[in-house]
């Protein structure tokens, strides 16, 4: 009988040695991308694996997870688990999280599918091959999760359908869409590092505390499960930084430039979230400004000491977001609220209770600057004309937002940026977007922005209420629309027993 | 370089050529400090339309929401145009004055300060 092979020798065999010589093709050939971007690397022997896993393990180990994951989804669906939550405004965040966040899973297993065949490096082919499984798993896991909400809630059913089509989810969508369409390197650097390492704790940490605050044990224990795969990831993350800037002094700049434009990208995109900790979630776990101390500023700001060894400075613009982390959500909330016609789920105004609990947690702005407009909106409501914004809103080319954001010496000012390119102008909420634009102008003019689309007649029509209910397959008075007098509200109130 | 391709001489196609519009061109309409409004609303707009159709005829319908939008008085409103100090011909066509495709229109009422004089 053949020898058992100890753990190191099995992953050697199951990983590094899965490369082999290339005889009669050109190396070059074989990995085309691997030097278009400028990254220069010397020797791939030097990469670590950040996993240590092999196959055969990895699949006892996932395999393992999934039969205690499934367990309880199946105990939460017999017991009714969706009755147990805090409110019935709380399941908004989780369709916003499904039709914005989960398809992104999906986009980050192709993504990391297709670096994983184009890196030269077998120990990094590996890995985001690894990496491509996680994410597959981890949208299947998110699907399942959320399905059961799907019987009880509206607005769950298409959001595949909606994630490539409705004007906010282009949001996520264009993110993902630029790092899969950039280089394999600057994906990494993109998603790997800027976005799992740097930013990933201010997504999962808030929607999984918070969805633990608010009595959702389907979406907590999906949280957990994913948990140590979130930990390979960052690992991975880390090493991709840490190799690029040891390979080649000649990287430092070009790996600096990825980081400026991802960390403004990620946290442009995390408005979201911002949001949601804010506004959407009826138990609150900390603001979103304490999140953002506490996962960027303290966390990132030790990571980048960490980094400065190598020539990396802190991201370009992370003055401007520690000031933005006073407004971003509040603004955020705004937009959807004065868009709730539009949105796949319901908004409504701040509780009292809700509105005390901002302006203690945002005292130097909340009362000045935010307070006023739920003071209107109440207003409005009373009279019975609950405010629809009756106009559709300039976006911002780059991230795609509704250009709702406001300069950090005027707060009640929006930002306005523009660039003008072989005749045609483009307009940014920021000076982050504006950069990212006039360094790769030939990308962005591509930008399918959801307003011009419909003005172009490419979203059916022609009224806004027929691209809603046709081109996104929204239920109209079902899914949007405020929560107050939603057939959510009205069958929670019924399942309760309230009036 | 305009873009960071494998491609050589890689062109992005622009979606939003003016040509793409049926015959309109885009024009953004912002007042400063109303944040009511979460952002300038952006048009589909003929470039011969008259400013004064633009301003009697497609802007009220969503600004007119506004409280304070009733009590501008425009001979004093300051207009910028793509960043630019501006004063509209109202009888002109937007395109005789310069306001172009995706061209940006803001206004200024000094006077009114927002609701609760918040900026909004």
């Amino acid at each position: 009988m053949a020898k058992k092979l100890n753990i190191k020798d099995k992953y050697r065999l199951l990983t590094r040695d899965l490369d082999w010589e290339f005889s009669y093709v050109d190396r070059k050939d074989a990995f085309p991308f691997e030097e278009f971007e400028g990254i220069k690397i010397t020797d791939w022997s030097k990469w670590e694996d950040p996993f240590r896993l092999t196959m055969d393990s990895y699949w006892k180990y996932q395999a393992e997870k999934e039969k205690k994951l499934y367990a309880i989804f199946d105990a939460f669906s017999q017991n009714n688990g969706h009755l147990n939550v805090s409110d019935p405004r709380y399941v908004n965040a989780l369709k916003l999280f499904l039709t914005g966040v989960s398809p992104l899973e999906y986009q980050a297993y192709q993504g990391f599918a297709h670096v994983g065949r184009q890196f030269g490096g077998v120990g990094a082919r590996v890995a985001c091959q690894m990496q491509a499984i996680d994410e597959l798993r981890h949208v299947q896991t998110q699907i399942h999760a959320m399905s059961h909400y799907n019987k009880f809630f509206d607005g769950f059913q298409d959001y595949s359908h909606m994630h490539d089509r409705v004007w906010y989810l282009s949001v996520p969508k264009s993110f993902f869409n630029d790092a899969r369409a950039a280089g394999p390197f600057e994906f990494m650097v993109a998603i790997g590092f800027s976005f799992e390492y740097v930013l990933t704790n201010l997504l999962f940490v808030p929607f999984m505390s918070g969805a633990a605050h608010n009595g959702d044990m389907a979406t907590v224990t999906f949280g957990f499960s994913a948990q140590s795969d979130e930990a390979r990831h960052m690992t991975l993350g880390l090493e991709v930084i840490k190799f690029l800037l040891e390979q080649h002094e000649d990287n430092v700049p070009i790996v600096q430039k990825w980081i400026d434009k991802w960390f403004w990208r990620g946290t442009r995109l995390l408005t979201i979230v911002a949001m949601m900790m804010d506004y959407m979630l009826p138990n609150k776990v900390m603001s979103w400004k304490e999140a953002w101390e506490v996962y960027f500023e303290e966390a990132g700001g030790s990571l980048f000491k960490d980094l400065a060894r190598y020539g990396i400075k802190m991201p370009k613009y992370a003055e401007t977001i520690e000031k933005e982390k006073e407004h971003v959500s509040h603004q955020a909330w705004w937009i959807f609220y004065t868009h709730g016609h539009a949105a796949g789920f319901h908004t409504w105004i701040p509780s009292d209770e809700e509105l005390d609990w901002l302006s203690e947690k945002y005292p130097d702005t909340f009362d000045k600057y935010y307070r006023p407009r739920w003071e209107l909106a109440k207003e409005m409501e009373a009279k019975g004309e609950r405010f629809y914004t009756k106009a559709l809103p300039q976006l911002c080319t780059t991230c795609q937002i509704p250009m709702g954001f406001t300069e950090m010496d005027d707060p009640t000012q929006v930002c306005y940026r523009d660039s003008v390119y072989n005749g045609d102008r483009y307009h940014f909420c920021s000076d982050g977007c504006k950069d990212i634009f006039d360094d790769e102008p030939e990308k962005y003019v591509q930008s399918w922005l959801p307003v011009h689309q419909i003005f172009q007649g490419n979203c059916g029509g022609p009224d806004v209420e027929n691209v809603l209910s046709d081109f996104y397959r929204m239920n109209l008075g079902e899914d949007n629309m405020d929560m107050k007098g939603s057939p959510d509200e009205k069958r929670w109130k019924q399942w309760k027993g309230v009036a | 370089m305009p873009i960071h391709a494998i491609t050589p001489e890689y062109k992005g196609e622009v979606l939003d050529k003016l040509e793409n519009f049926n015959g309109n061109q885009v024009v953004y309409v912002g007042w400063d400090h109303h944040l009511m409004f979460c952002a300038a609303f952006a048009y589909p707009l003929p470039p011969e339309m008259p400013f004064r159709a633009l301003l009697d005829d497609v802007m009220p319908e969503a600004f007119s929401l506004h409280p304070e939008f009733s009590k501008i008085n425009w001979d004093k409103a300051e207009w910028l145009l793509d960043g630019q100090p501006f004063i509209p011909q109202l009888n002109a066509s937007l395109i005789d004055q310069g306001i172009g495709h995706k061209s940006l229109l803001r206004f200024q009422t000094p006077e009114l300060k927002g609701v609760q004089e918040a900026g909004i």
